[in-house]
This record gives structure tokens, sequence and C-alpha cells, in this order.
């Protein structure tokens, strides 16, 4: 039927020599432009940098000893004896420590959002692109698995294995994979009825094909625009679990971990050992779900200027 | 309701008098701006149009010309970003930019009515329908509940709903799509509006469907004493309904005129350019051969400043003047904005100054092509069958029946030739067009391409059958894969079907390009970045790569505004004649099927009902559905419109779940009798009918040129 939709976008038709002139661009480059023009994903990407950099070139130069407790040193208001955010209960430096464990929080959030990623778009994408008992088979192991409260697996399981880091990335990404093949399913199942996947089966390709050059290059937004959220759930989810105490054993540190202990010195007036780690929490996560966003307008190849 | 009555009186009155009535509503200088992420856009620039007590308006333009805004404005429901920067609108002589919020908004939800295009989104999916239409009487007079529903039941009788009592309490999903914009219409009436705006409200709808819609709007504005507001992109709904007609074109009114007046003779050279875009005029004045006129170009950025006449660059007819000039509208009765206007000569149209180029001599070219190679058809379908499995809900999902979406159709297409196929939505055709192009398997049936059955290939020598028939979408944005560049999209059919090298493709490509008349730079670009027209060419490109002897058009132009439309029709009229194409043409739209097709099927749920050469099914029909469908089809010719009183369909489309027995017609057939329970056969020789009492008989063989004997 006919829809002339003017309302939607008004003056969308572009004058033709406008179209010859502008300079043409590839797809990404235009995406990056568009990522550009957005404020928050910038302040997001650059709030991400910093605290990477903190984190991981700062020990190079503010060196601290993280190893050995100092008990002579505990509690240490921020300023004293030369430690900027004080002394932890066992005299650890808590500048130096937030750097470290900002380095757990970031790597096991960085890989547990990968793993959960690539594991859940295979699962999806297979289940969409199969289709029939396949589909139905997989996705009611998803839903099964849904159905568990995470927090109460994570807890048994940590529990049961010794968390280190890479136990951690496995045990958080086992779980984390289900919203993604959710969402990857989902698109597969629609853009296998798109009408260009349709006109491509009428000129005699394959299924093969269709996935190849159609369907992948379509869904990969949707992927990396999913991954980067899931960064952010991983960084949370280590840091409950460090909080309910089990994180990564000491000395390691992870920021969850730190929140904690500095929970037991609430009214001791200890306020250095709690806002620093919950504030670096609440950025890394602001900063992944904000570059999700610009990545999200990034992907969508409406949005771009004609 | 006591409030509104008093006005009415008055307004009667004033109409009766016909002199000196103040309008009901006046846009004076209307300015309109909605800002986007980047730029303004400029939608409206100086609106002033009237509308008298008791009159309808047409708004007519394309697709951005301003006319939605228009009515947004006037309704204060503009888009985000959206304001009235400039003017005034003047509702009962009181400007309603000046007044207060509040009395703006009562103004506005009591006085005046909306009637959106689509009547699925327009309502609540989730409110019974005597409460959203009734809600209006709840939030602006405070009525209660069991007056709300009994004015909800008055209403909805008074715009012809069967059983009012029983719809109130239904779910909009469960009516049709006419029986919605009945709702939305009753809607819209339920305060006693001064003022009713109808914007597209027939375009999501079936012609048999709009007629009966647009009468409705038209008896309801004379029982209810109202104005009428029609937009639409439709130069035919405005032609029978309107009194007055106002052209918009990028964000003006060019030409404002009585009906009669306007359709006589247009003065504005846009005006005249679109009517002659128009099928329908190609028809009836020069032949069926005749090209469209196709307006060059496309409409001008509203985000730039513009100067002179906004249609300068567009007009046949234009001089160094018009480039520089703000040509403002005429005075008097028949207003435009043309400083070379079209001479006043009632002839009009046809008196043209530029004649249209014609093509020397297409029917000899054309004809010999067809004769010559009847003995074996490009398309041959026989008895083709497809049925879709109904699933039942819940979690077994038993299959609780099976639609039929066609039954036992049969056609030839010969090579070289254009069959058109029409039929209202729902009707199988596009269906058949999938099934021919080998996208969906048939239940049964044949199918031969070039006397090679379908059926009986597989695999490698399928698809390379492919190659001799491709499909051509309605949306080709949809149809193309946006993260693709245009040269991917035109080499893909290559690269499947292993044409040639690299160099060869290009090359393949490059010539491409220049038969659809598009320059090489587009290679370069992504299909968002192209107008519905250059898609709709880049679409074709790509059809015609493998060197196809049929092409399925899917809708081709049905969402293509008129002047790009007439562009497209064009182009594939002239590739049919270079490449020797055959053509099967689905569209809803008579009048284009008129005038693009040499032989026109009629299909009504799932069945073919008449097929015969194109003039004959269309000016001498012989089964009553064809005949309605005809009468159905808004003219652009005022006087055909009221002439025409044939057959008239009321009623909605059965379910194709259980389609009725015999002749699937019958239940709406204004001639049915009980010999229709049994299944007509599609009879004749040249013209065929399924139909136990067509109505006329066939034609005698009028210099049988085509010889397309069944």
């Amino acid at each position: 039927m006919t829809t002339l939709s003017e309302a939607g976008r008004p003056g969308a038709a572009p004058d033709p020599a406008d179209a010859a002139e502008a300079p043409v661009r590839g797809l990404w480059r235009q995406g990056f432009v568009v990522f550009c023009e957005n404020r928050l994903a910038l302040v997001g990407l650059g709030l991400f940098i910093l605290l990477a950099g903190l984190c991981f070139l700062g020990p190079l130069f503010y060196h601290t000893d993280q190893v050995h407790t100092d008990l002579a040193a505990v509690h240490l208001a921020p300023g004293e004896q030369g430690h900027p955010l004080g002394t932890d209960g066992v005299g650890y430096d808590q500048l130096g420590r937030l750097m470290l464990g900002g380095q757990t929080s970031i790597i096991v959030g960085l890989a547990a959002g990968i793993l959960a990623t690539a594991v859940g778009t295979i699962w999806g994408a297979v289940a969409g692109f199969v289709g029939g008992w396949a589909d139905t088979a997989m996705m009611r192991v998803v839903d099964a698995m849904m159905s568990i409260p995470s927090l109460f697996l994570f807890m048994l399981l940590a529990a049961i294995v010794t968390p280190s880091v890479p136990m951690l990335i496995v045990i958080i990404g086992a779980f984390a994979w289900l919203g993604p093949a959710r969402l990857v399913r989902g698109e597969a199942l629609t853009l296998r009825s798109r009408e260009y996947v349709q006109a491509m089966r009428g000129m005699g390709g394959t299924g093969g094909r269709a996935v190849r050059r159609h369907i992948v290059p379509n869904a990969i937004g949707t992927v990396i625009v999913n991954a980067t959220f899931q960064v952010a759930d991983a960084i949370l989810y280590v840091a409950y679990l460090s909080f309910l105490g089990l994180g990564v054993p000491p000395p390691a540190a992870n920021w969850g971990g730190m929140l904690s202990d500095g929970l037991a010195d609430t009214y001791s007036g200890h306020w250095w050992l709690l806002y620093p780690p919950g504030i670096a929490i609440i950025l890394i996560v602001l900063a992944f779900n904000f570059i999700g966003d610009g990545l999200r307008d990034a992907f969508e190849v409406r949005l771009r200027r004609r | 309701m006591s409030e509104s009555t008093e006005p009415k009186v008055r307004q009667h009155q004033a109409a009766g008098d016909g002199t000196a009535v103040q309008p009901l509503l006046e846009l004076r200088d209307l300015d309109t701006d909605i800002a986007l992420r980047r730029g303004t856009v400029h939608a409206l620039d100086g609106v002033s149009l009237e509308v008298m007590p008791g009159e309808t308006l047409g708004v007519v333009g394309e697709s951005g010309s301003g006319k939605t805004m228009t009515a947004l404005s006037i309704m204060g429901l503009l888009p985000q970003g959206g304001q009235v920067t400039g003017g005034q609108i003047l509702f009962e002589g009181r400007d309603l930019r000046s007044l207060p919020a509040d009395e703006v908004r009562r103004t506005r939800g009591v006085r005046m009515g909306m009637v959106f295009q689509d009547p699925l989104t327009s309502l609540n999916p989730t409110m019974r329908i005597g409460y959203q239409v009734a809600e209006p009487l709840r939030v602006h007079e405070g009525v209660g509940k069991a007056e709300a529903r009994e004015r909800a039941v008055e209403i909805l009788r008074r715009v012809g709903m069967p059983r009012p009592d029983r719809i109130v309490d239904n779910y909009p999903h469960e009516l049709s799509g006419g029986m919605r914009q009945r709702v939305a219409i009753a809607m819209a009436l339920v305060c006693s509006p001064r003022l009713l705006i109808a914007d597209e409200p027939t375009t999501a709808l079936d012609v048999t469907t709009q007629r009966q819609i647009l009468e409705l709007i038209d008896d309801l504005r004379e029982e209810f004493g109202m104005a009428v507001i029609l937009v639409t992109h439709d130069l035919g709904v405005i032609a029978g309904r309107a009194d007055r007609v106002a052209v918009m074109y990028a964000g003006r009114v060019v030409e404002t005129a009585a009906t009669a007046e306007l359709f006589r003779s247009p003065r504005h050279r846009y005006t005249e350019a679109l009517m002659e875009a128009l099928p329908e005029t190609a028809v009836r004045e020069a032949g069926k051969e005749a090209r469209l006129y196709s307006i060059p170009g496309l409409p001008p950025d509203l985000s730039r400043p513009l100067t002179g006449c906004r249609f300068a660059p567009r007009c046949r007819h234009v001089t160094d003047e018009c480039r520089s000039t703000d040509v403002a509208l005429s005075g008097g009765e028949h207003q435009f904005a043309c400083l070379h206007p079209v001479s006043g000569t009632p002839t009009g149209p046809v008196t043209l100054p530029a004649p249209v180029v014609r093509e020397p001599a297409p029917v000899e070219a054309a004809a010999p092509v067809r004769v010559e190679s009847t003995a074996t058809p490009v398309l041959s379908v026989q008895n083709l069958v497809k049925n879709y499995a109904a699933h039942g809900r819940g979690l077994l999902r038993r299959n609780a029946g099976q639609v039929s979406a066609v039954a036992d159709v049969s056609f030839e297409v010969a090579p070289g030739e254009t069959f058109g196929l029409v039929g209202e939505s729902g009707c199988g055709k596009s269906t058949v067009g999938r099934l021919a192009v080998g996208l969906e398997r048939p239940s049964a049936g044949q199918i031969l391409l070039d006397g090679t059955d379908l059926a009986g290939l597989a695999g490698r020598e399928r698809r390379r059958m492919h190659r001799q028939v491709q499909l051509m979408f309605q949306d080709s944005y949809a149809a193309m894969n946006p993260r693709m560049r245009v040269d991917a999209i035109l080499a893909e059919p290559l690269e499947i079907q292993k044409v040639g090298d690299g160099a060869a493709r290009r090359a393949r490509i490059t010539s491409l390009l220049d038969q659809v008349g598009l320059s090489r730079r587009v290679l370069e670009r992504y299909p968002h970045e192209f107008s519905g027209g250059q898609l709709q060419r880049i679409g074709l490109a790509r059809s015609l790569a493998l060197q196809p002897r049929l092409i399925v058009g899917d809708e081709p132009v049905s969402a293509l505004d008129v002047s790009i439309q007439a562009q497209v029709l064009n182009l594939m009229r002239d590739l049919q004649r270079e490449l020797g194409l055959a053509y099967v043409f689905i569209s809803h739209d008579l009048s284009v099927v008129d005038y693009m097709a040499d032989r026109i099927g009629v299909m009504y749920l799932g069945k073919l009902v008449e097929v015969g050469p194109a003039r004959e099914v269309v000016r001498a029909a012989r089964h009553p559905y064809t005949q309605a469908l005809i009468d159905a089809v808004p003219s652009i010719t005022p006087s055909a419109t009221a002439a025409r009183d044939g057959v008239t369909i009321q009623g909605e489309l059965p379910s194709a779940l259980n389609p009725p027995t015999g002749c699937r017609f019958r239940t709406r057939c204004p001639l049915a009798q009980e010999i229709c329970e049994t299944e007509p056969p599609l009879a004749g020789d040249r013209h065929q009918v399924a139909c136990h009492f067509p109505l006329r008989p066939e034609a005698d063989a009028v210099s049988a040129q085509t010889g397309t004997a069944a």
C-alpha cells in the first residue's frame, strides 16, 4: 500500500546536486562521524581511557607495596604520611589499591563480557538460522538457565571453586551469555526474512551466502553494542561477588571487594575507604553504557546524513 | 453538546447566504519550522488557506509538500522539534496562537476532529472501541460512564457500523481496516466538531473500502454541517469529493481554485505537470502507447534558503525571472503563484505547449515480437494452488485449518508482453508473484518457465532458471542490504550466477546504470543516500543484471509520488521495448495497470475471476467484481466519478481461512443467486470470466492482434 508518511521525515528527499557533490565516505567512516557527534559517547570513551590509564599505567609512576601489610600505618586519613588517599585497615595505600583493584575489575569485566557475547552470539545465531527443533531445544535451555537466580548460582559456584581471575571470568561468562543469545536469535530471525535476503534468494543465492553477506554484517552492530553493555554488567557482577566476599582472595584486590571492606568502616568515619571504589565502579559502568549508546547510533545506517 | 448547537445554526444560515461569510478557519501566512539534529526544515512557508463553514477543502501535494504539516499545525500536533513560527491560525475569527493554552486545547479538542492515515496505529489496541470513541466526551464534557457508552453507540451507528451496541465492547484488532477507519472517524466526530481534518484517510485502504469511507465523510459533512479538510496525495480522491482544492508544493500553496475549475483549467505549471503525469490522463488523451509526462528532478530541500519559484528547477517553462522573483498568489477566486501560467482557456491540458515526446510507432515495434513467439509463453502458470497452514494458539500449535492464498490460478505471459494482475489486498496477487519467481513453493499446480517445469528442477539447475525471471520489489530500500554499496548490490546477482570475471561484471554494471539513467557516481554510495525513485531505478537495474526474460513487479510504483511514478513507468516501458522483456505487473492501482498492461487478470480471494486484453477488461468488464473495482477507482475527471453508478459492493473481504464455496465473490455480489454456490469455470476465448452471470458477452474478436488464446 502507499505510504507517503511525510510527518516522520520532512525534507527527506535530497537535493540531487547535493547528493552528487557530497564526498563519498565509507560506512565505518560515517559511523565514526556519528559516534563523535554524540557528546556523551565521547565523554564515555574519555572516561574509560582515563580510568584504564590510571589503573594500568598509574602503578608505573606511583609505586606502592600492595603485598605486605603495614600495621603501623592503618587507617591513615588522605594526605597523611604521603598517602594521597590514605590507607586501609591493614595499611595498604588506598590509591595504589584502587589501581590494582581496577586492573582486576576491568580485565574480568572485559574478558567476561566478550566471552559472554561470543558464546551468546554463536548460540543465538545457530538457533535462529537453523530454526525448527534445534531452535526450540536451544532456546528452552536458555529459558531454563534464566529462570535460576544468577546471584544464587554465583555464590554456590564461588563457594565450590577457589575464585581466581580466570575462574571469575568463566563463572560470570557462563551466565551472562543468556542475554546476547536471545538477542542475536531474534536478530537472526528478523534478518532472515528481510526483503534483501529474499531478493538474493530470488537471484538463486544460497543460504550460506545469505549468512555471510547479509545476515552477519547486519547483525554485527547489534552484537558490538550489546558487548559494551555486557562488559558493564560483568564489572558489576565482579563487584557483587567481591562485595559478598566471594571475590579474588587478598592480597589481590578489586573494586567490589574494596567497597565491601570499606563498608565495615562506615561508622568509623573512614570515608576514603568507601567513596573512591564506589565512584570508580559507577564511572566505569557509566562509561561503557555511554559508549554503547554512541555505538548504537553509529551502527544505525538510517541516522546518517545523506 | 449544548454548547455546539448554537453556532451550528448560525453557520447553516451563513452558508445559505453564500456572501460575506466569515471563514470557519483561516490560515494567514503560516510558517512552520521543524528543528532536526542538523539544521531546521522550513516545512511551511507563508501558507494561507480559507475553509468556509460546511465546505470541503482538498489539500493535495506530493510527499514533503507540507500538506500534512499544515494539518498538524492546525491541530497543534506537530512532531518533536516542530513549531509554528509565524502567521495566524484563525478559527471562528480567533487566533489560536494568541489564545490561552487551556482554551486552545478545548477548541482543538471539541470543535475540531482529526482522522489519521493508518487506522491501526491511531487506535489504542488495549482499549475497547466504545471507551476510545467516548474518550473525548469524558475529557472535554465530563460525561459519566453510562452516558459515554450511549453516545459512543449512537455515533458508531451514524458512521455506519453494523451492530454498534456490540462493537463498543470489541478491541481494534477485531475489526477490519475499513471498520477501524470508521471508528477513527466516529472518534473525531463524537464532540460534534465544526471542522474535520482527514489526513490521507483512505490511503491505507483498498479502493472499494476507500469509496465507502469517502462517501461516509461526504454524508457526515452534510449531516453534521461541518467543514472538512481532506489532505491527500491522490488527485482522484480530491476531484470527486472537494468543493475547493489547494495544491501545495515545497511548503507553499501554489494554486487554489474551485475543484471543477482547477481540474478543467489548471493554471500553475506544477498542477499542470502533475495531472499530465497521471497514467489516467495519458490513457484518456493520447492512448496507451503515449509516454507519461514525468517531472524531472526532485522537490527542493526545505532546510536551505530558497529564492524564486520553488518549482522553477523542474519546470518546462522556466525563465530567469522565475528563479529570482518570489511569486505571490494572485487574487480572485482562482489563485495561483506562477509567472507563466497556463493560458486561461478552459480547454486546459489538451493544448500542451510542449508536447510529450513520443517514440515512433512503438506498437509496430513491440507487436511482432509478441506474435511470433506466442508458441512458448515465457511464463505459464497452470492450476496453481498455494495454501498456508494456519496455526492455532497454545503450546502444541495444532493446525487450525488452511489459508487458501491462491486457488487454481492459470495464466500465460507471452514474451515481450505485460500481464497486469490487480486485486485488493489479501487477494493473493503477491503470492502469485512470489511463486512465479520461486521464492515460495506451490502446494499444487505447475509453473513453466519457457516450457520448463520449475518443480522438476533441483539445486543448481533451479538456481540457473532464476536468471529467466526476476522480482522487482515495492520498497527497494527494504530489498537492498543497507550495509552494501550500490556496486556490490548490482554485482551480487552476477556473482551468484557466476557470470563473467571482475572486469566483465564492472562493464555490465556500468551498462546497467546507463540503461536505467543513473550516473556512475551512484556506485560508491549506500542505499540510504537515495530517494525513492532513484532506489526503484537501482532495483530495476539489479533485476536486469542477469538479462531475464520476465520481471515480476510487485507494486513497483505504489510507494512513489505521481511525478516519480511516471519516471519509473516510462523507464519500465522503454526497457521493455529495448530488451523485449515481459512483465508481470502486480498492483492494486487499476489506472496504473490499465496504462502498463497488455492483458489484465483480476484476482479475488485467491481466484482469477477475469482475464482479458487490458482495454476490454477496463472498459467492458464482464465480472461484477471487476466492474465494482473500476467504479471505485477515483478519477480526476470529476464528472466521471459522479456519473458512474454501476456496481457498488458493500461489506468486507471474507476470510481466506474458510473462503465461501462456489464463486468466492458471491457473498458480496449484487447479482448472486443460488447457482453461484457452484463454482463457475473461467470461460471465454480471449476475454475470460469466471461468473455465472457475466455483465456482458465477450466482445467479438476485434482485429485480434494479440492472439493469446489460452
